[in-house]
């Protein structure tokens, strides 16, 4: 039984004024399923790469009792543990992290159930083209290489054999494109499967005239190899959406988190956040965040706000304050009092700003868009105009429609339907090897055309928690440890972290908001604010703790933000590249003019609230910006999701990285790599679909004058979908540098 | 001539098996942790002697 489940049948949560640690993954035992006494569980592993990690991590689980199976997979980061008896959720969630790796539940598996299926479909159906692609080929290459010698009767055979293999293949693996051109028509429209479900069924049904004529020509092969070809874009452009969907279902996890509810009497029970209603009374446990907004009822409490306003000092706020969905408590369990509902709460709001950014992004028109509406009604009137010419001249409707459906297949969209996927995939690769995770491949895109990038701070630029900043007396640093390493405060930890390891004093006592007490030889040390340690003037520096032996002097401890390593670098190049940059923070004014100075970034903002941050990027975008947003914080969720393009570090909060088109590991050092890719990436592209363009344009006239043969249609396609594919690869050769 | 009779079926046969070796592959999840089974390799459970 886990603390936390101690504390929910405790009938008087006082008694328990030191809860020990709550595992903050007790929520994870609402994920498993239960069938019987065995026991199915999945999480999200972050952190895992290599061999090394595999064998820990299942090795590790594997000798937790009870366990039947522990199976991660590498591509995905889901481990799958199976397992029976009393071994808790949270246990398993707790052995992984221990060895260094994230974990978090994995929110919502129906959605991702339904694209690893629609992926694996379009794999077997581009396995069964292929299939009878080689196949038909083989025979087509002898109806091909005839010279005089092969009979009438023999052609007609191979034909028919063509004609036999085709048929299956064609009706199972069309069917992505059958089905997808009859709901577009269906609604009066046209996609790009339209004329690739008509030019695929006109030829077939043209050539089984054909060989039941004991005709010359049949488009057996052509047929096939056009959805061969298109598949394995499809395939691809499924692939990347997976991915990118994978992240983006864990703003519903987080609101999902159960809460301690205390009724009058004082008995605390666990409900899920939804169920919490304006006026309830919540028990926040210690370091515990909270789901919806509320008032404080106890006397002080110290908040970790850095989710909700980047400010990065934690804060201490006091009876009848507003405690926002996101913070963290730092100190003891207090009682707060619920301000609204769960889905009125700041959560909610940035929520809403999510789904916003996330139409805004969908009406993005993108460039495989535009070029599929200038090519439908181009080669369908193209196709209509040589059947109509051909009969004007006064040749058959046979003839006439045998020209007419060469035209449909020549200039078939196999170059165009690679061009936009092979490059995404090359270029998502490419980053994925330098450490940028790309979400969706039209991201790319957008990136490509930004002009501006907004910065968050904390944790975006700076490390996010406080460091010793200047050289102090390590004797004093050191009995100043004595103290910290009994607390689990951010500055605490801080000077703990830069004394190493070391002893702790006895019975060290924390008042929250004030400091660290303990008695060491005889004498009162005192570790916290200016306050705390006896000092009145209201002018001393607070950026940092101070530290009192008995009656002696306080000593100040300076303790700051300090810069990510490598930032100063990466401005640089951002700079070079020709990008306006700005920081908009929540923290105060005076540590972001520190920060900007020391990056030499002219253009800051302080003190901007989530809301502001958003607004800040709406009046951006009309005075006709392109806004790239880096930021890592909840605050900086509804500013990620407006903005033209966004990323965020690894280290962001779920909400942050779903709201972004890529995540980044290492620093802004590689946000330069980032853009230059996405550059070329567009060029790329542009350059395949011009490539197509021209091909058509050559095609075309061969096709109308009816020179199309199935031979010259092979080559054709062929030539192209491997021309556009290959110029897609060059992707994979970009430098680091400029 | 006659040899068609016979060459012809072998290779569909042949491209068949093919066919059902990949589908086998696909749907018993061969496909589906391409990055865990390259490492896999690596990982040496031998027990020390």
């Amino acid at each position: 039984m886990t603390s936390t489940d101690l504390l929910a049948r405790s009938p008087d949560w006082s008694l328990r004024a030191e809860p020990g640690e709550p595992s903050k993954y007790d929520d994870l035992s609402a994920f498993v399923e239960r069938d019987g006494k065995n026991q199915r569980l999945e999480l999200n592993i972050s952190g895992a790469k290599c061999a090394a990690c595999l064998a820990k991590i299942e090795k590790s689980v594997s000798s937790l009792e009870g366990v039947s199976e522990a199976r991660l997979n590498l591509s995905t980061g889901r481990l799958a543990v199976a397992w029976s008896g009393a071994l808790p959720a949270p246990t398993i969630a707790e052995t992984v992290e221990g060895l260094g790796y994230g974990v978090s539940a994995v929110s919502d598996t129906s959605a991702e159930e339904l694209r690893r299926k629609e992926e694996r479909e379009l794999l077997i159906a581009m396995g069964v083209a292929a299939f009878a692609a080689a196949n038909i080929m083989l025979l087509s290459v002898s109806v091909w290489a005839d010279v005089g010698e092969m009979g009438g009767r023999t052609r007609q055979i191979l034909h028919a054999i063509s004609g036999v293999i085709a048929f299956p293949a064609i009706a199972f693996s069309g069917r992505p494109f059958f089905r997808s051109a009859w709901n577009v028509l269906k609604r009066g429209r046209a996609n790009m499967d339209v004329p690739i479900s008509l030019a695929v069924s006109l030829a077939f049904v043209v050539s089984v005239a054909e060989t039941i004529r004991g005709g010359e020509h049949a488009y057996f092969d052509a047929s096939v190899m056009l959805l061969f070809f298109l598949l394995i874009g499809r395939f691809l452009e499924a692939r990347v959406r997976r991915r990118a969907c994978a992240a983006a279902n864990d703003l519903a996890a987080m609101s999902n988190r159960a809460v301690t509810r205390l009724d009058k009497a004082g008995v605390a029970t666990k409900v899920s956040a939804g169920a919490i209603s304006e006026g309830d009374t919540i028990l926040l446990a210690q370091g515990e965040r909270a789901v919806v907004d509320m008032e404080l009822c106890d006397d002080l409490c110290e908040l970790d706000e850095s989710l909700v306003t980047g400010e990065s000092t934690p804060e201490v706020v006091y009876k009848g304050a507003r405690i926002f969905a996101g913070a963290v408590n730092l100190s003891h369990p207090v009682r707060a009092k619920a301000l609204s509902r769960a889905s009125n709460s700041l959560l909610a709001d940035i929520s809403r700003m999510l789904d916003a950014g996330e139409q805004r992004r969908s009406s993005y028109r993108k460039i495989a868009d535009k070029a599929v509406a200038l090519y439908v009604p181009f080669v369908h009137s193209a196709a209509l105009l040589t059947f109509i010419g051909w009969m004007i001249a006064g040749a058959g409707v046979r003839e006439s429609v045998l020209v007419a459906v060469s035209t449909l297949i020549i200039t078939c969209p196999c170059a165009l339907a690679l061009a936009a996927p092979v490059a995404h995939v090359v270029a998502a690769g490419k980053l994925f090897r330098n450490g940028i995770f790309l979400k969706s491949g039209d991201a790319l895109e957008r990136l490509a055309s930004v002009d501006l990038i907004v910065l968050d701070k904390t944790g975006t630029l700076s490390l996010g928690e406080p460091s010793i900043s200047t050289d102090i007396d390590s004797k004093v640093l050191q009995d100043a440890a004595r103290l910290a390493r009994a607390s689990r405060h951010p500055l605490s930890r801080a000077i703990a972290s830069a004394a190493g390891p070391g002893p702790i004093a006895d019975d060290v006592t924390e008042v929250a908001g004030q400091g660290l007490e303990a008695t060491v030889a005889g004498e009162t040390w005192r570790l916290g604010s200016a306050v705390w340690t006896g000092i009145e003037q209201t002018d001393a520096p607070t950026h940092g703790l101070y530290f009192r032996k008995g009656k002696s002097d306080p000593q100040f401890l300076p303790l700051a933000d300090r810069v990510i390593p490598g930032t100063e670098a990466g401005v640089e190049a951002l700079k070079k590249g020709g990008y306006a940059l700005e920081i908009l923070s929540g923290d105060t004014e005076a540590r972001v003019k520190e920060i900007a100075g020391q990056l030499g970034i002219m253009q800051y903002e302080s003190g901007v609230s989530p809301t502001a941050k958003a607004s800040r990027l709406e009046a951006l975008r009309a005075e006709g910006h392109k806004v790239l947003m880096v930021g890592d914080g909840l605050n900086d969720a509804g500013a990620l999701a407006l903005a033209h393009a966004a990323v965020a570090p690894g280290t962001a909060v779920d909400v942050s990285q779903s709201a972004s088109d890529a995540v980044y590991s290492g620093g802004i050092t590689s946000l330069p790599l980032l853009l230059k890719v996405a550059r070329r990436t567009k060029r790329v592209m542009i350059q395949n679909f011009s490539f197509a363009a021209a091909y058509n344009l050559i095609a075309i006239p061969i096709a109308i004058s009816g020179h199309a043969t199935p031979l010259v249609a092979a080559i054709a396609m062929s030539l192209s979908s491997m021309a556009v594919s290959l110029n897609a690869i060059r992707l994979a050769g970009i430098n680091k540098g400029a | 001539m006659t040899g068609l009779l016979f060459l012809i079926p072998i290779a569909l046969f042949m491209g068949l098996l093919g066919l059902g070796a990949f589908l086998w592959a696909v749907k018993s999840g061969q496909f589906d942790d391409p990055v865990g089974a390259a490492n896999r390799i690596l990982i040496d459970d031998d027990k020390p002697l």
